[in-house]
């Protein structure tokens, strides 16, 4: 299966209004009263889990592509890519105005203090430089083995985005669970096949030495 | 420069006395609402206590509004995954008939049915704060009576020191009870003097009618000074012993969750500061309290203890 190019445009409009469907979700519930009692807690908790769950999205854009044999699908992963830094964003401004209220002395103890917290603007931090260079212009001027390179660190963002996740809950670690394991998952899937490849290398090497 | 001085108030804009008197009507109007919109039957006002003495000790703080105090709770029994949870799930809870054994170290241990318990002393509205120890607060008018009461009745002995209060199990009703996270049934405890303290409340009710479900039906523990964990909802057995009875959130996670939990802005949870709070319905934090505000009251129970290590 191969889109043409039309058909992948609009198969793009598509998803880029598709992923804001969760932001559209809390205008909405804004509107309706439906933010419950507490609604910032409810504003930063959803915009978390969708950082999250866009952030693995993305990473499974790879695996799927192997999978399915579908290429076409990496010409949507800058956008899903940008798309977590964008929820990322909002969750940060979230906590930054609507939670501290730009109370900077509380703001700089909890991200010194707070595990769950240095883990969470860890990872926000290292989001950006990806987002930075996300565009062609930026591949071209850093060179593709080093954009590589530098967008790898996707991996460690992933985990520390778990971990954060994982530190701040009281008790339950059902859903920090199951994103970990996801993310476990996806990640695996990655090792399994640069170690499948290392081997292959290794044993054309030897081949070809006789 | 003229400087005006505000009129008197018009005899119009003061509210006639009908009017603000009419908050319970409204309440039943807000329940019945609440009920065409979907939520639990029990918002319904029912007006089950109409003749209640205003208690001491309230504050004059505006209480929270019954759908935030009934819609945002924390009771893990009906799970660990949301506020919204026991609004939804502790409907099918059976709250009578309902009994509470009061054992241990007493003269007279007995059994009591709620209808007996809320005999035991004239119900009392007690307006109090309530601050958990996840950063929030809400201010509750609560219905019920002084523990006092109820421990005058069973005469504790010499050696009871502390007392523990045990949460209703039903199984059917309480999916959380399978999660592996808290040892069930949920245990808390006080120091007997804490028990004994004016402050402390047995709740039958909530705005004037009796308590919803979810929030701890049809008896549970207020301990407006500490952290909303110590008091132990849909009590079924208290009881009298002469050490520190082991208490669920303590054991689930020692570091966190001390057996004291006071409120305490100076003590920070290992993982988040308890300097502020969000008083539900406000946007901007505001500075936790020493005591939860009642450190007049209840400070002196604690004179010479460490509350860094007594957390």
């Amino acid at each position: 299966m191969q889109p043409t190019p039309p058909q992948l445009a609009v198969l793009k409009a598509a998803l880029f209004a598709a992923c804001l469907w969760p932001l559209a979700q809390l205008g909405w519930l804004a509107w309706k009263d439906g933010l419950g009692a507490n609604p910032i807690e409810f504003i930063t908790r959803h915009l978390g889990t969708w950082t999250l769950n866009f952030l693995l999205i993305t990473l499974a854009v790879t695996p799927l592509r192997h999978l399915s044999g579908w290429h076409w699908l990496i010409r949507l992963r800058r956008m899903l890519g940008l798309y977590v830094f964008f929820y990322a964003l909002l969750h940060f401004l979230t906590y930054l105005w609507l939670d501290q209220f730009f109370d900077w002395m509380s703001i700089v103890k909890d991200i010194a203090k707070r595990p769950f917290i240095t883990a969470g603007f860890t990872a926000f931090l290292l989001l950006i430089p990806l987002a930075v260079t996300s565009n062609a212009a930026m591949l071209k001027r850093l060179g593709g083995r080093r954009w590589t390179q530098l967008h790898r660190s996707v991996y460690a963002i992933a985990i520390i985005g778990v971990v954060h996740y994982w530190w701040l809950v009281k008790k339950d670690i059902t859903l920090p669970l199951l994103y970990a394991v996801l993310l476990g998952i996806l990640l695996g899937f990655r090792a399994l096949r640069l170690a499948r490849e290392r081997q292959r290398q290794l044993r054309a090497a030897i081949y070809e030495n006789g | 420069m003229l400087i005006k001085r505000p009129d008197d108030i018009l005899p119009s804009e003061i509210t006639p006395r009908e009017l603000f008197e009419r908050r319970r009507e409204f309440i039943k109007a807000a329940g019945a609402f609440a009920l065409a919109a979907g939520l639990p039957p029990l918002a319904l006002a029912r007006e089950a206590f109409p003749s209640l003495q205003k208690g001491a000790h309230s504050t004059l703080e505006p209480p929270n509004s019954l759908r935030d105090i009934t819609t945002y709770n924390n009771f893990v029994e009906f799970g660990f995954g949301g506020k919204s949870q026991p609004a939804e799930r502790a409907g099918a809870m059976r709250t009578h008939p309902w009994t509470v054994s009061i054992e241990g170290l007493v003269h007279k241990p007995r059994t009591l049915a709620i209808e007996d318990i809320l005999k035991i002393a004239p119900l009392e509205e007690r307006i109090y704060r309530l601050r958990c120890v996840e950063g929030w607060s809400m201010v509750i008018p609560w219905v019920g009576f002084p523990l006092a009461a109820l421990i005058k009745q069973v005469e504790p002995l010499g050696s009871a020191k502390y007392v523990e209060f045990i949460t209703q199990t039903e199984p059917a009703a309480m999916p959380g009870l399978r999660l592996p996270y808290i040892d069930f049934p949920y245990t808390e405890g006080l120091r007997l003097d804490e028990a004994l303290h004016p402050l402390t409340i047995m709740a039958v009710g909530l705005y004037g009618d009796v308590l919803p479900n979810q929030n701890g039906a049809p008896l549970r523990l207020v301990v407006p000074w500490k952290y909303g964990f110590k008091s132990g909802k849909s009590i079924v057995k208290i009881r009298f012993t002469d050490k520190p009875p082991r208490t669920s959130w303590n054991i689930a996670q020692p570091d966190e969750y001390g057996f004291y939990a006071n409120v305490n802005p100076e003590v920070s949870h290992p993982r988040w500061s308890q300097e502020k709070e969000r008083r539900i319905g406000e946007f901007f934090k505001r500075k936790t309290l020493p005591f939860n505000g009642y450190a007049d009251l209840v400070a002196p129970l604690y004179a010479g203890m460490d509350l860094r290590k007594n957390y």
